[in-house]
């Protein structure tokens, strides 16, 4: 082992550590109507993006009104958490999709 | 509300009685195809007709823009199949059902219209979910044609919660 290269190896190690104690990206798939994970925790600061693979529009709408996203058929879409706490979300046009994320302060 | 109220369950009984639930006859494959293709038609006719309020027109919008895909993945399904969609007394049965709502609700304007829509989107979507329940899809043999009929199930199951939630809010 060269010094230098775990020198390299802390350094990219650090910086990886960091960027995911700041700010994560929590990937939500929906596929068949189904959100998956369905749950999913977070911290804030975090973002949830939203992978459609149906060839339907789908929303991620929260229940208590703090988010509302539309995602296209075969896109993405992404909302960044704010808040702390819990907040179950659902389809607006298939209200029999639901999921759920958990926000950590 | 009560008129309303037996108008949807008569529908749902005419159509579960001759139309939907022909006991012991199994549909088959061509036959399930034309069933489905049909239902999804016939709930974007319904959607065409003149709407009032914004969420009832944005729900119809809806039902046109997902059963339009739905049906455009049946049509490629059944060319990829070589499957001839084959017309049968439930498919009859439902059109024929559906031309007389048509009719009734062409007769109301404004809220009672949207109303009378909904309710029967309500009932609409019950009866055919039943149906792809109990009878298509258990009837369906081949497995791609099953697997996209329990797809549209559940999308349409999503429509019959989305039209009682409407439903709710024009109370």
């Amino acid at each position: 082992m060269v010094p230098g290269r775990i020198g390299l190896t802390a350094f990219l190690l650090t910086g990886l550590l960091s960027v995911s104690a700041r700010a994560e990206t929590i990937q939500v798939t929906i596929d068949k109507l189904a959100f998956e994970p369905a749950e999913v925790n977070a911290k804030v600061g975090d973002t949830i993006e939203w992978v459609n693979k149906d060839a339907l529009v789908h929303t991620a709408t929260a229940t208590n009104g703090d988010w509302n996203v539309n995602i296209a058929p075969k896109q993405s879409a992404s909302v960044v958490l704010k808040k702390a706490g819990a907040a179950d979300y659902f389809c607006k046009f298939h209200p029999n999709m639901k999921g759920r994320v958990t926000v950590a302060p | 509300m009560f008129a309303k109220l037996s108008a949807g369950v008569a529908v749902i009984c005419l159509l579960s009685a001759p139309a939907l639930a022909q006991g012991a006859a199994k549909p088959t494959d061509p036959q399930i195809a034309h069933i489905a293709y049909t239902a999804g038609q016939l709930d974007i006719e319904a959607a065409k007709q003149a709407l009032a309020n914004k969420e009832v027109r944005d729900f119809a919008d809806d039902m046109v823009r997902d059963h339009t895909e739905v049906n455009k993945q049946a049509l490629a399904l059944v060319k990829k199949l070589n499957v001839k969609p084959e017309d049968n007394d439930t498919s009859r049965g439902l059109t024929k059902q559906a031309a007389a709502k048509r009719d009734e609700l062409a007769k109301l304007d404004g809220a009672a219209f949207d109303k009378a829509y909904v309710a029967n989107e309500v009932a609409y979507h019950k009866t055919v979910n039943g149906a792809l329940e109990n009878t298509l899809i258990p009837s369906a043999s081949n497995g791609e044609l099953k697997s996209l009929l329990q797809t549209g199930l559940k999308i349409f199951q999503g429509h019959e919660q989305h039209a009682e939630h409407v439903a709710s809010d024009l109370k």
